[in-house]
């Protein structure tokens, strides 16, 4: 309240007084961005969030001037999208940089996630962050889901055929459920065309809502920082953290830079690379949607392997759905399987550490599993990770709670 | 931030290096190389001839327009019409083909599939191999079958360039009574009235081509991708500085 009352004395009129005596603009700003102080010593692990930002307005934007041109009808989806990439003014542009978006999203979204499991940033007071992180993630995965059976190529057509028949592995329900997304008996036009609604209005509004509810939460609490210390408990006289820069101009400086690298890498590929080795853009998406012929090797896009590594693996169909499903949502339980003092992976012992270089290779391998053929050599490779993958998160509380960790500095490590 | 950006431009260059077209090509393992060369304008304009000469006649290329043909391998609109459109009387028009698709698929089972986008969909490689692959089965109702794809029901439409060839193979019992078939190669049995490397040349001029069909602003992309990067480099070294002045009081 000192702020305010310090404001009270210096006569303000004009614009923005006529604004903010309706509208709490200034207050907005100075509490969000102006004022909104963050630790000094953020490293390259911090500028993921941002950088989900730039993706984000990257696919609302291109995905506006497609959806301009695009037909949601299995009839001309597939022509659509062709006609997107030949005949549109620049259309190849933007439906690159789209397809690349959508990549782009997993890469920054997993990059951003593991800086949480890196610096702690999840645990108390910042659960409720990650958890609607966590939320956001599933959304994402939805989105990314239902865009991917737009441009109704082989892929789209038989990788959603593979996803969304798993439904029906839940009994007494599975088949209705499976009916109920489909809206069809089998994936058709009527499919497309919800998935198409899905894609542009439902879960885009879901996810900027369950995104503002993400800053708004992480603004409450303040951010972390690659040392785990709260930057509030060591204040000046003047009320502002000894160890924070505010938001602007220091870390909007500093993430511009960022930005501009990752745009480097990200122009790379759409101009260099667009369809990334198969990876970003499979080559069989490039022949239209054939009911009557499967392809001859289905794999998900790359940032589905991972999971669905997990339910090749496990032979009944049922327990291959309910473990791929606890896959995705075992994250959501980080801030209370971790029981170590510490946040930061700085302060941690070589327990975590070891766990922590574990699961990544056993994330990769995972990931590069799922999309090779499902082989008897391959499946007992995924059913060995999967098992390190569960083992990460269910032993996790006994392991945190054992590992020595280091002592905690009073202040930030900063070096200029 | 000094380490931030050592880091980050090692990434970007590993990036840069990793994204280099070489990854782009797709394909089985033992496919030969079609070896193509997207920016020879010749071989393009060479391919672009036989594919209307050889291959529209069965196969529609239902997305490319004969003005983007001659816009991107620069061809007038007199040689566009004089030269490559058969069955068209508008530079804006599609391919299409000349073969009604209900006759084919009387005639051989199965329409020809649409060229627009076979390079992309299968890889360069595959279909150089594929045109490559053709051999003698008496067994097979058009005389011939293929290597890459066995039991085609494509003709050997280019058997008066490249002549019939036979296939050899071995076979080898394994111990649980599986036979497993290895190809030792093919040997030329009527003569074509090209040589082998000058009908080589032809496939890969036409392979080239579809390459360019299945995506014809693959070489615009590629120039326009490197101004972007070096529009990007320079506002990366501003941004830089801004970034540094801001910073300078942070102790």
């Amino acid at each position: 309240m000192a702020r305010i009352e310090a404001e009270v004395g210096t006569p303000k009129g004009g614009f923005m007084k006529w604004i903010d005596d309706r509208f709490p603009f200034t207050e907005t700003m100075k509490y969000h961005v102006t004022e909104y102080y963050a630790s000094k010593n953020f490293n390259i692990w911090y500028v993921f969030g941002v950088l989900a930002f730039v993706v984000l307005f990257i696919q609302l934007f291109t995905g506006i001037f497609l959806t301009m041109n695009y037909k949601p009808s299995a009839a001309e989806a597939f022509a659509s999208v062709e006609y997107i990439m030949r005949d549109v003014e620049w259309g190849w542009l933007i439906r690159y940089m789209h397809s690349t978006g959508a990549s782009f999203f997993f890469i920054v979204v997993y990059l951003h996630m593991f800086r949480a499991m890196l610096y702690g940033s999840y645990k108390k007071p910042r659960e409720l962050i990650w958890i609607i992180g966590m939320l956001i993630f599933l959304v994402l995965m939805a989105e990314a889901f239902a865009g991917y059976l737009l441009p109704w190529g082989q892929m789209s057509y038989w990788g959603a055929q593979v996803i969304i028949s798993l439904f029906g592995a839940i009994p007494w329900v599975g088949d209705a459920l499976v009916e109920i997304i489909r809206g069809d008996y089998s994936i058709s036009d009527i499919t497309l065309n919800r998935f198409f609604a899905l894609h542009v209005i439902a879960l885009p509004l879901a996810l900027i809502g369950l995104i503002f509810v993400h800053i708004v939460a992480l603004h409450e609490v303040g951010s972390s920082n690659p040392d785990g210390i709260e930057i509030k408990e060591n204040k000046g006289a003047d009320g502002v953290p000894l160890d924070g820069v505010a938001f602007h101009p220091y870390h909007t400086s500093k993430d511009l830079v960022a930005i501009i690298i990752f745009l480097m890498i990200f122009c790379a590929v759409v101009f260099f690379a667009p369809d990334m080795g198969g990876y970003f853009l499979e080559h069989a998406n490039f022949e239209p949607a054939n009911l009557t012929a499967t392809p001859e090797h289905i794999a998900p896009v790359w940032y589905f392997t991972p999971f669905y590594a997990i339910l090749r693996a496990v032979p009944d169909k049922l327990w291959g759905f309910i473990l791929f499903g606890l896959s995705v949502l075992l994250p959501l339980f980080l801030p209370w399987l971790d029981r170590s003092r510490v946040r930061s992976i700085r302060y941690r012992g070589p327990i975590y550490k070891s766990a922590l270089t574990i699961f990544v290779i056993t994330f990769f391998t995972l990931g590069w599993l799922g999309t090779q053929p499902a082989e008897p050599m391959y499946v007992l490779a995924a059913q060995f990770f999967g098992v390190l993958y569960f083992a990460f998160f269910l032993l996790m509380p006994y392991y945190t709670s054992i590992d020595k960790t280091k002592p905690v500095p009073e202040r930030v490590v900063y070096h200029g | 931030m000094d380490k931030l950006t050592r880091f980050a431009s090692v990434l970007a260059v590993t990036t840069c290096f990793l994204t280099s077209p070489v990854l782009a090509a797709g394909g089985g393992a033992d496919l030969a190389s079609a070896d193509i060369d997207p920016d020879n304008m010749n071989s393009l304009q060479r391919g672009a001839a036989n594919f209307m000469n050889y291959c529209s006649g069965c196969h529609s290329a239902q997305y490319v327009r004969y003005k983007t043909i001659g816009k991107d391998l620069d061809l007038s609109d007199e040689m566009l019409v004089d030269n490559l459109m058969f069955n068209a009387d508008k530079t804006f028009e599609t391919i299409q083909a000349s073969m009604p698709a209900d006759d084919a698929t009387r005639w051989y089972g199965t329409a020809p599939p649409d060229m627009s986008l076979m390079a992309r969909a299968k890889g360069a490689d595959y279909v150089y191999n594929f045109l490559k692959g053709f051999y003698v089965d008496a067994d097979s109702p058009t005389g011939v079958d293929n290597l890459v794809l066995e039991g085609t029901s494509m003709p050997h439409v280019l058997w008066e360039l490249q002549g019939y060839q036979t296939a050899h193979f071995s076979h080898h019992e394994n111990e649980d009574g599986s036979v497993t078939t290895t190809f030792e190669g093919f040997e030329q049995v009527t003569p074509g009235s090209l040589d082998s490397e000058d009908y080589d040349e032809f496939v890969r001029d036409t392979v080239n081509f579809l390459a360019y069909m299945a995506e014809p602003v693959r070489g615009f992309r590629v120039v326009l991708g490197k101004w972007v990067l070096i529009y990007l480099i320079f506002f990366l070294v501003i941004a830089r500085m801004l970034k540094k002045q801001i910073w300078k009081d942070v102790k």
